[in-house]
């Protein structure tokens, strides 16, 4: 019979992410409700890494070593834990949602015939029976012991470079006090004028979702979110942006938010602190004039 | 080079969605659809590579008989034939057995690149490219923003977090989930559009999939609780909600 929670937990170089101590949190928590056991799973070629997590209250820590895996590649990972998973035989694989997982994990469970349920909010428990609520989770954990199982690794197929940064951006959103963002709703590039003058009226910097760099409508150093830059201005105002959650990340943090958004379900709305529910292009250029009434 | 590229129908971006009565999945009837994002910078990434280093690029959509405006474009725009997997409904399909259909779909085509999106816009399971390549034997490489194709291996370049990118290097055959931004778009040109209308079109039915039990199973969609008070502006009205955030923002914001 499968038993236990086993979490798999990311780290590179040692560091582990704060995404894999959610992930742990999001464990302990099944197990106490379950009444299982969790352990989380490090995968290193170096058994000290696996330290990093001793003071986590886990039943326990489980190295999962092999030379192979010194460096992450999708096939070493797979394979490493494939192995730990059909040894320690649990119940439930619990992982970060990052971008490492989603390369390997999908490979990994087709190994078992089965498919990740990925992007996890919330897991409900029903008599034995466990929900999961797709999207993300957050908290913090404690562990006690620390043991070792070395693991075969067989060909690894693709060979990593080391990971970098384009050349420096050349704004530092970081910084900016005000931000103002457009998404896909501003429809056309001649649009982004009017975004602008929003952003002249407020002193802000101007920035915008995926979608707006991938067009080449403004440069990749302005893109925020994931795969962009993460801000915390005093006031991020989002025109036209629907609220994914590769967004919401790099923004969730400023003091305050606006959004206009025609999409009254538009999950931007969720965090929130101003919402207009309309039309950007009626709304921003009144907002201009109005700025710059009470300017004076 | 043969490189067949997975394209899915997905309801469009712009739709307002609801929820279907039985809270299963959203009301489709008046929605339209249209091709999942990702997907299009596959079938970009795939034809640029066609046009560099030689080939045939297949594009592979399993879906209702309406999926067929995925495929007709994607000719249009350059790709040479098409395999159109029918399944009317891929709602209760786990991203395992859709890769195992699709896996059957193509295995005989024996492809040098397998291309799709890094995730569909509707499930967003982001698995079906990785579980297929491992099928189907493949190394792979998912967020997939560069691909140099020029040497005996395939070099790859992946978007790591908050700006970060590192390059792979791995034997072909083999597949990639390409991230969206990987390069420009085109359009379909009238005479592609013509061309298109010559070119194959198979139909398969799909294999059959396992009768064991799925390993997960949607039981309920529903809107989001929100978690955030937010002061919404203006009722319906634009301009009185601007008027009354300029004040906001003044007053209790206090940005300027
Ligand atoms: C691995 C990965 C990494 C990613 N990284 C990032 C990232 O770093 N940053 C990022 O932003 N995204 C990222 N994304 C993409 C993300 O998932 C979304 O696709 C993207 O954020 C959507 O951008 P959007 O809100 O502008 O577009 P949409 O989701 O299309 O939203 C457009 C919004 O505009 C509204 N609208 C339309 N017209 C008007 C109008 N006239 N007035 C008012 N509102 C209007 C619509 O109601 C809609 O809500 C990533 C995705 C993946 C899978």
């Amino acid at each position: 019979m499968p038993n236990g929670i086993i979490i798999f937990t990311e780290h590179r170089d040692g560091a582990f992410n704060k995404a894999s101590f959610e992930a742990v949190a999001a464990g302990q928590q099944l197990g106490a409700t379950l009444g299982q056991p969790v352990s989380a799973v490090v995968l290193s070629a170096d058994a000290n890494v696996a330290q990093g997590l001793a003071d986590y209250k886990l039943d326990r820590v489980v190295s999962v070593e092999n030379a192979k895996l010194s460096e992450y590649t999708p096939d070493g990972y797979a394979d490493a834990l494939e192995s730990a998973v059909r040894a320690l035989d649990p119940a439930y694989v619990l992982m970060p949602h990052t971008y490492l997982v989603r390369d390997f994990a999908p490979k990994l469970a087709a190994r078992f015939g089965k498919d990740v349920i990925s992007d996890c909010v919330r897991a409900s428990v029903d008599g034995g029976a466990v929900t999961f609520s797709r999207r993300i989770f957050l908290g913090k954990i404690d562990a006690d012991v620390v043991e070792s199982m070395p693991v075969e690794v067989g060909e690894v197929r693709m060979k990593p470079e080391a990971p970098f940064q384009e050349v420096k951006a050349a704004v530092d959103l970081s910084k900016a006090e005000v931000i103002v963002a457009i998404g896909r709703g501003i429809k056309g590039q001649d649009n982004i004028q009017l975004a602008q003058q929003l952003a002249d009226a407020l002193g802000a910097e101007l920035a915008a979702s995926r979608p707006i760099c991938d067009a080449g409508w403004l440069p990749i150093d302005r893109q925020i979110g994931s795969s962009g830059q993460t801000v915390a201005p005093k006031l991020y105002v989002a025109l036209g942006i629907s609220g994914a959650i590769q967004h919401l990340v790099g923004m969730k943090n400023a003091r305050t938010i606006v959004a206009v958004n025609k999409d009254p379900e538009a999950p931007i709305f969720d965090i929130a602190d101003y919402g207009i529910v309309g039309d950007l292009f009626e709304v921003v250029p009144t907002l201009v004039e109005e700025i710059k009434k009470l300017k004076g | 080079m043969k490189i067949i590229v997975l394209m899915k129908q997905v309801a469009n971006k712009d739709a307002i969605l609801r929820i279907n009565r039985d809270a299963t999945w959203i009301e489709e009837g008046d929605l339209s659809f249209e091709v999942n994002e990702s997907d299009g910078y596959a079938l970009e990434e795939s034809l640029r590579l066609k046009e560099k280093h030689g080939g045939e690029v297949v594009v592979c959509t399993m879906g209702a008989q309406r999926a067929k405006s995925v495929i007709k474009d994607a000719l249009a725009r350059g790709a040479d034939r098409a395999i159109h997997v029918v399944k009317d409904d891929l709602l209760n399909l786990t991203p395992y057995a859709g890769a195992k259909i699709l896996a059957e779909a193509i295995r005989g085509e024996q492809p040098d690149l397998v291309m799709t999106g890094l995730q569909s816009d509707d499930n967003g399971f982001a698995q079906t490219g990785v579980i297929l390549a491992e099928l189907l034997g493949l190394p792979h490489a998912t967020i997939v923003i560069e691909v140099d194709a020029s040497g005996e291996q395939l070099r790859v370049k992946r978007e790591l977090e908050s700006g970060w990118y590192q390059w792979y290097t791995m034997p072909k055959p083999a597949l990639l989930t390409i991230q969206s931004g990987i390069s420009q778009i085109r359009y379909a040109t009238l005479k592609g559009i013509m061309a298109a209308k010559k070119k194959e079109i198979k139909e398969v039915a799909p294999a059959a999939t396992d009768p064991a039990a799925p390993s997960q199973r949607v039981t309920k969609v529903y809107f989001p609780q929100k978690t955030k008070q937010t002061q919404f502006l203006g009722d319906g009205n634009a301009k009185a909600g601007a008027a009354q955030l300029a004040e906001k923002l003044r007053s209790e914001a206090r940005v300027f």
